[in-house]
């Protein structure tokens, strides 16, 4: 799994890190996203691509390789 | 008889509080892009498929109708009421200044504030259920818990004092009531709230404290007192009325099928998914969204001219069979749930951590301190109070 972020589509709603905590971080200075992870373990891949579909800004992509 | 009294009126009506009005489904199916009337008189293109709600209120190019527009009035009250008053024209809708606005706000809404917040929004909630508890059964969980929590926390982030909180819940309540109030109350409750916010951040200013408030007022580019007060404001209408309405339906819903609440108790895990269907199936979540549409745009087939107003009905989307697999049923564990109660794109709304949170929280302090609960009437005896921002049930009368 490849994970890359848009920020300025982001929207700072905040749900990927509610999701995702381990793999999403907001900026402290304007609560836009930060990704701390763009591969992250198999484990975590339901949530994340939970958190790209329910995306309000449709600001997370996901690839399979 | 003009053609425009000839169309449908919209809002729809719906004769039981937790379901949809029929003409959703039926417009879904056959017209997805309907010419209707609003309260105004006015006429609108009504969306009620999820892919055209979201295509529109995902569109950088269109925003919420403003005062210059020649777009539709939603409201038939003479002043707009709030939609029309000058907060709408203080708070930038469009571009850089907007997202310059909202990125301020934004770092005060982010998950980790909010998870910061769970103990002390906790800690509201069974002081309200203590509360509620003590008056004795049935009480109306709208009153005793739905309708203050949410005004308490919005307190605790403008900084402003507990003993301050039910002026606060009343000018909320009156500003933002298109029903209930004359549009002198509603003009009286914004100048008293106006009044005492300037004096707010007057003592803020003098002496800042950990608050939101506080921490805009010291920001090296400060905002103005017009927009702090009206962003004050916009608080208050974004996260009240909203939250504490759909609190009382959130818990109606879950009980009126008790085999649900009883799913919950055995496990609570399913609390977050639970919330998130909740706000999926609100069958009376307001009017929804209006975009003004700038441009030519086409929709489902259907090219929407320059100067329309598109009335985005979320609330219809979320029912979409084609975007939700058996669409009308409640599934506590749905995932992933895609709903549009929020909105999309980039004026998705900005409290919605915030809205969830405050969900979440009052789910798992009701289930773990009054696991007995239920309706204290017939599901069919709840009533609908219909409102602009968001609709709710008039109140919701629940045993333990």
């Amino acid at each position: 799994m490849k994970i890359t972020v848009d920020q300025d589509k982001c929207c700072g709603a905040g749900t990927c890190v509610l999701l995702a905590p381990d793999v999403f971080d907001q900026r402290d200075e304007d609560g836009i996203v930060v990704l701390l992870d763009s591969s992250p373990p198999a484990a975590l891949h339901s949530l994340v691509d939970e958190a790209a579909s329910v995306c309000p800004a449709a600001a997370i992509t996901v690839s399979s390789s | 008889m003009s053609e425009v009294d000839e169309l449908p009126r919209f809002p729809f009506e719906s004769d039981a509080a937790l379901e949809p009005p029929a003409e959703w489904a039926e417009l879904r199916s056959k017209c997805p892009v309907a010419h209707v009337k609003l309260a105004s008189g006015d006429q609108a293109a009504l969306l009620t498929r999820h892919a055209d709600v979201k295509q529109i209120l995902s569109d950088p190019r269109f925003t919420r109708p403003t005062p210059a527009d020649d777009a539709a009035r939603i409201s038939d009250s003479e002043e707009g009421g709030i939609f029309n008053s000058d907060m709408a024209e203080v708070i930038p809708q469009h571009g850089e200044a907007h997202l310059t606005w909202r990125r301020g706000i934004g770092k005060w809404f982010t998950a980790k504030r909010m998870n910061a917040l769970r103990p002390g929004i906790a800690a509201m909630t069974e002081q309200l259920i203590d509360e509620m508890v003590a008056k004795g059964v049935p009480a109306d969980l709208k009153a005793s818990l739905g309708f203050p929590l949410p005004v308490w926390v919005i307190c605790d982030m403008l900084g402003v004092p507990d003993a301050d909180r039910d002026r606060f819940a009343h000018w909320s309540d009156t500003m933002l009531s298109m029903t209930r109030f004359s549009a002198a109350e509603m003009k009286a409750a914004e100048q008293e709230f106006g009044m005492y916010m300037a004096g707010h951040i007057a003592l803020k200013r003098a002496n800042p404290g950990d608050d939101l408030l506080s921490a805009l007022i010291t920001d090296p580019e400060p905002m103005s007192d017009v927009t702090l007060i009206a962003t004050g404001i916009g608080l208050l209408i974004a996260g009240h009325e909203t939250t504490a309405n759909m609190i009382t339906k959130m818990v109606a819903m879950l009980l009126s099928d008790r085999t649900r609440w009883e799913s919950l108790l055995a496990d609570p895990s399913l609390v977050r998914t639970a919330v998130e269907e909740a706000l999926r199936l609100d069958a009376n979540a307001g009017v929804g969204m209006a975009r003004y549409l700038t441009e030519d745009v086409e929709i489902a087939g259907t090219v929407l001219p320059r100067g329309t107003t598109a009335m985005c009905s979320m609330a219809a989307a979320n029912r979409d069979e084609e975007a939700f697999a058996r669409a009308a049923e409640m599934d506590l564990g749905r995932t992933p749930n895609q709903h549009l109660a929020f909105g999309a794109g980039a004026h998705a709304c900005l409290g919605q951590p915030l809205a969830r949170t405050e969900l979440q929280v009052v789910l798992e302090v009701l289930l773990r301190k009054l696991p007995s609960l239920d309706l204290a009437v017939p599901v069919q005896d709840l009533r609908r109070v219909e409102g602009l921002v968001v609709g709710g049930l008039v109140e919701l009368p629940v045993r333990w």
